[in-house]
């Protein structure tokens, strides 16, 4: 056995104990695998320290350690009076202010921004936590009564009239044009070839325009006596309330639907009845601030809201308008999307600012803010179209077909089945376009509007704090400002994208 | 008796239908008939308040302007242009002007995004995080903004000429703008660039012969020596026979102000470094996704082929990324075009500065300068979206192949 023993090998002592394996966890680990693996991810490492070491270190002094906190000039930023480098110069933020936020909005009036952004903060907040209730009633509010309301509070101004008044005034300027029309093709009909014609076509026109002056009689006779009664827009509001209510109650199908469509008319009506007695609208309201004004984020944010809140229903629009079958509504839509994306946001602007002038009546005048604020919205409901679009071809077409199996009309199976899922889809993408606007509404700085990035230009020219570190400090502040808007919303717009995809997750 | 087919409704009327109002028939003949009207109502009021505001504002509309005398100057211009030249040479100087700064811009601008692509797909955690650290800042801070920055405050607060930071005695930077060497053709010149474009398309021939080659036959041609030969070898022996092609005059710093060099104005400056760090934050996003994009299983499968890494990414995952990147790539250098036009806020005179806005203030001729000034912009980007559909249908064409 012995034999046995002797041939076959049995070890005698343990074997050594090898090294641990390299750590590849905890901090060191860390440091191996992710920044000292091999040379050249070494030399890497050491290219983005010395990048570090040479952009945030600098940025770092400048804002905090080396910065000036207080003073009341220039002098207190200078380093030949402060003896050390100096970097930011906060007293001018503090100076500037007011500016950067307000523009010139009279002092005594700022409570009136302020009440808009927390009125509108109360609103968009619980719009934006998907948890949260009553989404319909709080969408209702914050992209129907937050803008009119918003309107009376910043720009100031009462009301006289109501609907009845404004869809009289409106029918009339309608009517007028086309009794205009015919007329200047009666007047052309004189030195032409095609004289008669001309005569002939301008003179059933005319008669339209004085058929249509007869058929809106009763509404502008019904405005006239109200405006004489003496007792503001009352009478008017009633009778719109009365009208319109009545109106929805018999087309939405009378006694059958149930009474709650006219509930919701009447208690939409007491509502608005509420603002106009709370805000004294029937008593000329609060005092008028020009526009002209107005500056600084107030500016900047009245441009990005209602550009997203106008651009929406265009964009609708001309997002259904292209998926249209009907030849000329989808030639229309094309045209206009492709045209508005074709140009660049200057040229719109420039269009809004010396072009649009031109084409209304001479008598018609817009200010500045609203022209570019006309312009934002054509340019961006073309944008938004392109979102919508992405948001409808994302909804099955089993969903519109079974919609029309049951019946529902082309309004219906839109506005009812297509449309909620389609806006559900884009919300990610609104929220980006809302992104983009915000940051393009610096452009406006160009046709001599005061935005934030323009006020900040305009306090430059202040000698009072003309020094080296001004221009690196303003810079600082209003790109913090746009960095958190910015940054915050494209962190929303990830959150919800990623709940919208929450089934598609693995 | 059986009961006899229907006869089919007759096709013409229903295709008519179909024609005029699309699905919703007459109905929506109705429709259009109505559109229309509203439409050409808007065009009538607007045609008609344009001509009374005109003639109260005494402009005569047209395109006559253009021929007048637009008595300013501008600071950088690629023809010939004095004062005494018309608004449309006007026109002319800022199309070009836009269309210099776009390319440049364009190229910085793809340096800079491959780069910063690369930085935030590199397994070192430091270096992606720079690189995703300079995308949000830069995406998150509007570019008008950083334009003004960089013109108002980095360029403003370098120091006069005569402090001028040196760049090895060649390039010069102060608060007047860079002053670079600049390039004089010498007799060499023209052989020299006929001999490299000669060099260039042959080499481009070769490629394709190689390539054709691979595929048809499975056939390697290894052409890179004759490439060296054809792109530096024979230049080079071009300058040898011709002598040098093209000598630099240097700036030399002389009483306050530089003699000798080019000027690059600070506004130009300003607008291509704005342009291309801002584009870049967004083609470095397209980069990465089109890498991305790439299933995992494509690398393995070429390491298990027994490619190197390099031929793997250079024949397998690129060829398959730009099919993903090259579309929105294409929409960033068109963006990168369009915003060239925030130039006016600088005074860099390009299309919308010198022509949208010092010619428009003088003549007033609001219509035509804005029109002309939409259309150049539109034009590019139709021309670059038939473009792109026509590589779209190429590349389908190829695919379903």
């Amino acid at each position: 056995m012995s034999d046995l023993a002797a041939s076959s090998y049995v070890r005698q002592d343990l074997v050594a104990e090898r090294p641990a394996p390299v750590k590849t966890t905890g901090f060191l680990g860390f440091v191996r695998t992710r920044l000292l693996n091999s040379p050249t991810n070494i030399l890497l490492t050491i290219l983005g320290l010395l990048l570090v070491w040479y952009t945030v270190i600098p940025t770092v002094k400048f804002l905090l350690v080396d910065a000036v906190w207080s003073g009341k000039d220039r002098t207190a930023c200078l380093a030949e009076n402060v003896g050390r480098p100096v970097g930011a110069c906060w007293p001018f933020i503090q100076a500037k202010f007011t500016q950067l936020f307000y523009g010139f909005y009279p002092e005594a009036e700022r409570w009136r921004v302020n009440v808009t952004f927390a009125l509108g903060t109360v609103l968009l907040l619980p719009l934006l936590i998907p948890r949260l209730p009553g989404k319909g009633l709080n969408a209702g509010l914050f992209f129907f009564a937050f803008p009119a309301v918003a309107f009376f509070l910043l720009h100031g101004g009462g009301i006289t009239g109501f609907g009845v008044s404004w869809v009289a005034g409106l029918l009339q300027l309608f009517a007028d044009s086309i009794s205009g029309a015919g007329e200047g093709l009666v007047g052309l009909s004189k030195n032409s070839v095609a004289g008669p014609l001309l005569w002939a076509v301008g003179s059933a026109i005319v008669q339209v325009g004085t058929l249509l002056h007869w058929v809106i009689f009763p509404l502008t006779w019904l405005r006239d006596q109200m405006l004489g009664a003496g007792l503001g827009p009352w009478p008017d509001v009633l009778i719109t309330a009365v009208v319109v209510s009545v109106g929805l109650f018999l087309l939405g199908g009378g006694a059958r639907a149930g009474s709650r469509p006219l509930l919701v008319s009447l208690a939409t009506f007491a509502g608005i009845a509420v603002v106009i007695k709370l805000m004294e609208l029937d008593h000329g309201g609060l005092p008028i601030v020009d526009t002209r004004l107005w500056g600084g984020l107030l500016v900047t944010l009245v441009i990005a809201i209602t550009g997203i809140v106008a651009s929406l229903p265009i964009g609708i629009a001309l997002a259904l308008g292209r998926r249209s079958t009907i030849p000329l509504i989808r030639f229309f839509s094309i045209t206009y999307i492709e045209f508005w994306r074709g140009v660049p946001l200057i040229t719109v602007l420039f269009f809004a600012t010396y072009m649009l002038p031109l084409f209304l009546p001479g008598n018609f005048t817009v200010d500045g803010l609203m022209r570019a604020l006309i312009g934002v919205s054509l340019f961006t409901g073309a944008y938004q179209a392109e979102n919508l679009r992405g948001g409808l071809a994302a909804v099955p077409r089993g969903q519109g077909e079974a919609a029309s199996a049951l019946g529902l009309s082309w309004w219906k199976t839109t506005s009812l089945i297509v449309l909620p899922q389609a806006l559900r889809h884009v919300i990610p993408a609104i929220v980006n376009s809302f992104i983009s606007l915000f940051k393009d509404t610096s452009l406006v700085s160009i046709v001599a509007l005061f935005d934030l990035l323009g006020s900040l230009r305009a306090s430059f020219a202040d000698p009072v704090w003309t020094s080296p570190s001004t221009a690196f400090t303003g810079f600082a502040f209003i790109g913090i400002i746009y960095f958190i808007f910015c940054f915050g919303m494209s962190r929303y717009s990830l959150f919800v994208e990623r709940r919208l995809n929450a089934h598609r997750r693995n | 008796m059986g009961v006899e087919a229907r006869k089919p409704p007759l096709q013409f009327a229903l295709k008519l239908r179909r024609a005029l109002g699309g699905k919703a028939g007459w109905n929506g003949v109705a429709v259009q008939l109505v559109f229309g009207t509203i439409l050409a109502w808007m065009a009538y009021e607007i045609i008609s308040n344009a001509r009374t505001n005109l003639e109260t504002q005494h402009i005569a509309a047209g395109f006559g302007f253009l021929q007048n005398s637009a008595s300013f100057d501008v600071n950088q211009t690629l023809i010939p242009y004095s004062g005494s030249d018309t608004y449309f040479r006007v026109f002319l100087v800022g199309v070009l002007n836009t269309l210099l700064v776009s390319v440049v811009g364009i190229f910085f601008a793809t340096v800079i995004g491959f780069v910063v692509a690369l930085c935030r797909l590199s397994p070192n955690w430091l270096v992606s995080r720079v690189g995703g650290l300079y995308v949000e800042a830069i995406r998150n801070l509007p570019l008008l903004f950083q334009i003004l920055f960089w013109y108002l405050a980095v360029l403003a607060a370098l120091p006069a000429p005569r402090q001028s930071i040196s760049i090895f005695n060649t390039v010069f930077l102060n608060n007047r703008g860079v002053i670079v060497p600049s390039p004089l053709a010498q007799p060499g010149f023209v052989p020299f660039l006929v001999v490299l474009t000669l060099g260039i398309v042959a080499s481009l021939a070769l490629h394709s012969y190689a390539r054709r080659a691979l595929f048809a036959e499975g056939r390697a041609i290894r052409i890179w020596p004759y490439v060296l030969t054809l792109i530096i070898g024979l230049p080079l022996v071009t300058t040898l026979v011709f002598g040098m092609p093209i000598t630099f005059e240097w700036p030399q710093l002389k009483g306050f102000n530089f003699a000798g060099g080019a000027r690059i104005i600070p506004e130009f400056v300003a607008l291509t470094v704005g342009l291309s760090t801002y584009t870049a934050a967004f083609i470095a996003e397209i980069v990465r996704a089109g890498i991305l994009s790439v299933h995992k299983g494509q690398m393995e499968a070429g390491s298990s082929l027994g490619l190197s890494r390099g031929a793997t990414l250079r024949l397998i995952v690129v060829p398959q990324a730009m099919r993903v990147i090259v579309p929105p790539l294409t929409n960033q250098y068109l963006n990168l075009t369009k915003n060239s036009s925030l130039a006016v806020a600088i005074g860099y005179p390009d299309l919308v500065s010198v022509f949208a806005g010092t010619s428009l203030s003088q003549t007033g001729q609001a219509i035509e300068i804005i029109a002309m000034t939409m259309g150049v912009y539109l034009l590019t980007s139709l021309i670059t979206s038939a473009v792109m559909s026509i590589y779209g249908w190429r590349l389908n064409r190829s695919l379903g192949a």
